[in-house]
């Protein structure tokens, strides 16, 4: 009976017609929960901020992961695209007469980042290692602290009044389109040059391997979807300030990309998710709403010692939560694998024949 | 002395305060990268706990400075050594990522373990009676002195106990070489938990001096102390100490400076912006040693 499971799910997993079908699903759900109120609103939040995350995870995995650098500025970037919208739909667009141009802000949003993304790439040639990850964390700070300090934006009070433009249906669309840019170019020749970059780096050059115009393809790209993520952001929280986009939001991210595994785009898919739920999941009220089938004897001590006192017990164990999972588990739930049905077609059969057994992605072999 | 000179040797006053707080901490940093060639980033947070165990142990206990120093190095020693042993000791031979990612969880944690006792900003007492003194215009506070004197000798004897003792030469041998280093008897896990040890204890002493002159802590202060010290040791080249202090004095002169030229809110602005340019054109510092890539 096992068998025979295994073996549906094995030819299901083959099937073409999967990972369009899903997709196809997905797009018809994003657009009848807000229609038809399928889930109440907070529900529907917690789903819109999971596509965000989803974008955000998925492309630092590209320079943390696939390319193996080490970077913190994905907040930073988070900023630049945030602010550059905001500002595009509070005072250039006429949003409200036409909300089409929201998404032109959205878009011109992840390209200024982008070009910011120049800004990190091209120390990137010289400098590797634990020294490119301070001069990302130095592009964090001096963003953070150059927002502060023009005050035609609101300086570190930040913004308010935005518009509430991000909707479940638009953050579905730019999710499944920037990861499937992604994974297009994580399984592009560019993509192997990001490999073997993380492999070798002076290898790939003699391999004629063009490592700068890799670094910079690979940084940009990873900008422009973290700036996309920024405005989608931006106009959910309706809200932002300079703090928003400090170095525990980068933390974050990071958490949600090793939880799931490096270099695995459906591992930072599930890293993304989990993380959102988990963070929503262990606020009391859930927590106490989760355990009120408990006899009073047994949840009345929790809830006092235990249950109340989670808003603070959870920022504790989040990080705790990144230790265990790099000392325990450092490969996270999917490192350096992915599920078959992202894995292009003509990969899996040339794996398969180099590798009969083991669905492994490509063969990369890390240091780990 | 004219108007302008009191005014600027106010400031290098002011400055040397600033920048032996960071070399302390600064110190720690290269410590530990000299051996480990590790960004140990939870440093920033030890300082925080110093600071924090220094509020303690004046206002619970009631003591004076030279036990609460003391107590907060020991404290922060120990907290160092725990960090090390549980956190970073089962990684030494995993992806130096791992690592750097352990440490800021640390950190984090930290952080938010602080924050769920003391939600607020905390007042620290004053445990030095403050004495002002005049010497032809520039003022000098008995704090002041103090916080100069006492790093100064901190660093003096950090750098004979790595220059002369045994346990130095071990930390020297073990960030020369650390295949054959304990094929010659060198206990490399004690050692390593010295340095900790050590480092931690200077970032208790920094945290508790940091605590008296600026007497409001919270549990987000050693973010931003943390990575300024963190630049002092990247400028003067990490992993050598004489280039954390020196670094820490130009960081700290930079910051005062550009206080008192500019507005305060661009201080950190001009910080990341030099370091940056720095990393770009000197990445190994004004004394590291280039590191040579062989292939």
């Amino acid at each position: 009976m096992r068998a025979t499971l295994g073996v549906f799910w094995d030819r299901l997993m083959e099937q073409r017609w999967l990972l369009p079908l899903l997709v196809a699903v997905g797009l018809a759900l994003a657009f009848a929960i807000p229609q038809f109120r399928l889930v109440n609103n907070y529900v529907q939040l917690v789903m819109i901020l999971a596509g965000i995350n989803i974008i955000l995870a998925t492309s630092l995995n590209l320079v943390n992961g696939y390319m193996g650098e080490f970077s913190l500025a994905h907040a930073g970037f988070m900023a630049v695209g945030a602010y550059t919208s905001v500002l595009l739909t509070l005072h250039v667009f006429p949003v409200a007469a036409y909300p089409g141009l929201f998404h032109l802000a959205v878009l011109a949003g992840g390209l200024v980042t982008a070009l910011l993304g120049l800004l990190v790439a091209i120390p990137s040639f010289k400098v590797r290692g634990d020294y490119l990850a301070i001069i990302t964390l130095a592009f964090l700070m001096i963003v953070k602290s150059a927002l502060e300090n023009i005050d035609v934006i609101g300086g570190p009070r930040g913004i308010s009044g935005i518009p509430r433009l991000t909707t479940l249906p638009l953050v579905f669309c730019w999710t499944v389109a920037l990861v499937w840019l992604l994974r297009n170019f994580v399984y592009s020749s560019f993509g192997r040059g990001v490999l073997a970059i993380r492999e070798d780096e002076i290898a790939s050059e003699l391999m004629s391997v063009d490592t700068k115009r890799v670094k910079v393809l690979a940084f940009m790209l990873s900008a422009f979807c973290a700036g996309i993520a920024g405005a989608l952001f931006a106009h959910l929280l309706q809200f932002i300030s300079p703090r928003v986009f400090d170095i525990v939001k980068t933390t974050e991210i990071l958490i949600m990309v090793y939880l799931g595994g490096i270099a695995s785009i459906g591992g930072s898919i599930i890293g993304a998710t989990l993380y959102t739920i988990l963070l929503e999941v262990l606020r009391p009220s859930t927590v106490a709403g989760l355990l009120s089938w408990l006899p009073a004897v047994v949840f009345d001590p929790l809830n006092e010692h235990f249950i109340r006192h989670l808003g603070v017990l959870r920022m504790i164990i989040m990080p705790l939560l990144l230790v265990l999972v790099m000392l325990y588990w450092p490969h996270g739930i999917m490192g350096m694998r992915d599920f078959r049905g992202i894995i292009p077609l003509r990969d899996r059969l040339a794996h398969r024949t180099a590798t009969p057994r083991g669905a492994t992605g490509h063969g990369a072999a890390d240091s780990h | 002395m004219s108007e302008v000179s009191i005014y600027w040797l106010q400031q290098v006053l002011n400055a040397l305060q600033l920048s032996s707080i960071y070399a302390l901490i600064a110190l720690g940093y290269s410590m530990v990268y000299g051996i480990l060639t590790m960004i140990n980033f939870a440093h920033g947070d030890v300082f925080m706990v110093g600071a924090f165990l220094c509020f303690l142990a004046a206002t619970l206990l009631d003591l004076p400075f030279v036990p609460t120093l003391l107590l907060t190095m020991t404290g922060a020693a120990l907290l160092g050594v725990l960090i090390e042993r549980l956190a970073y000791k089962p990684l030494r031979n995993a992806p130096r990522v791992s690592a750097i990612i352990t440490a800021l969880g640390v950190g984090l944690f930290l952080e938010n373990l602080t924050l769920a006792f003391y939600p607020y900003p905390q007042n620290v007492p004053t445990l030095i009676e403050n004495v002002n003194w005049n010497l032809g215009g520039v003022s000098l506070s008995s704090l002041q002195l103090i916080i100069i004197s006492l790093s100064l000798t901190l660093m003096l004897v950090l750098d004979y106990v790595v220059q002369r003792t045994p346990v130095g030469m071990a930390m020297r041998a073990i960030s020369w070489d650390k295949t054959y280093v304990p094929l010659m008897g060198v206990p490399v896990d004690l050692i390593i938990s010295i340095t900790f040890a050590i480092g931690a204890a200077l970032a208790g002493a920094a945290g508790t001096m940091y605590a008296l002159a600026y007497p409001v802590i919270d549990p987000y202060m050693g973010i931003m102390v943390g990575w300024k010290a963190f630049i002092a040791a990247v400028v003067g080249g990490i992993g050598n100490m004489r280039g954390a202090m020196i670094g820490a004095f130009i960081l700290g002169g930079v910051e005062i400076m550009v206080v008192a030229v500019l507005p305060s809110t661009y201080r950190d602005l001009v910080v990341f912006s030099l370091l940056l340019a720095l990393i770009v054109i000197r990445p190994h510092g004004i004394l590291g040693q280039p590191r040579v890539q062989k292939v």
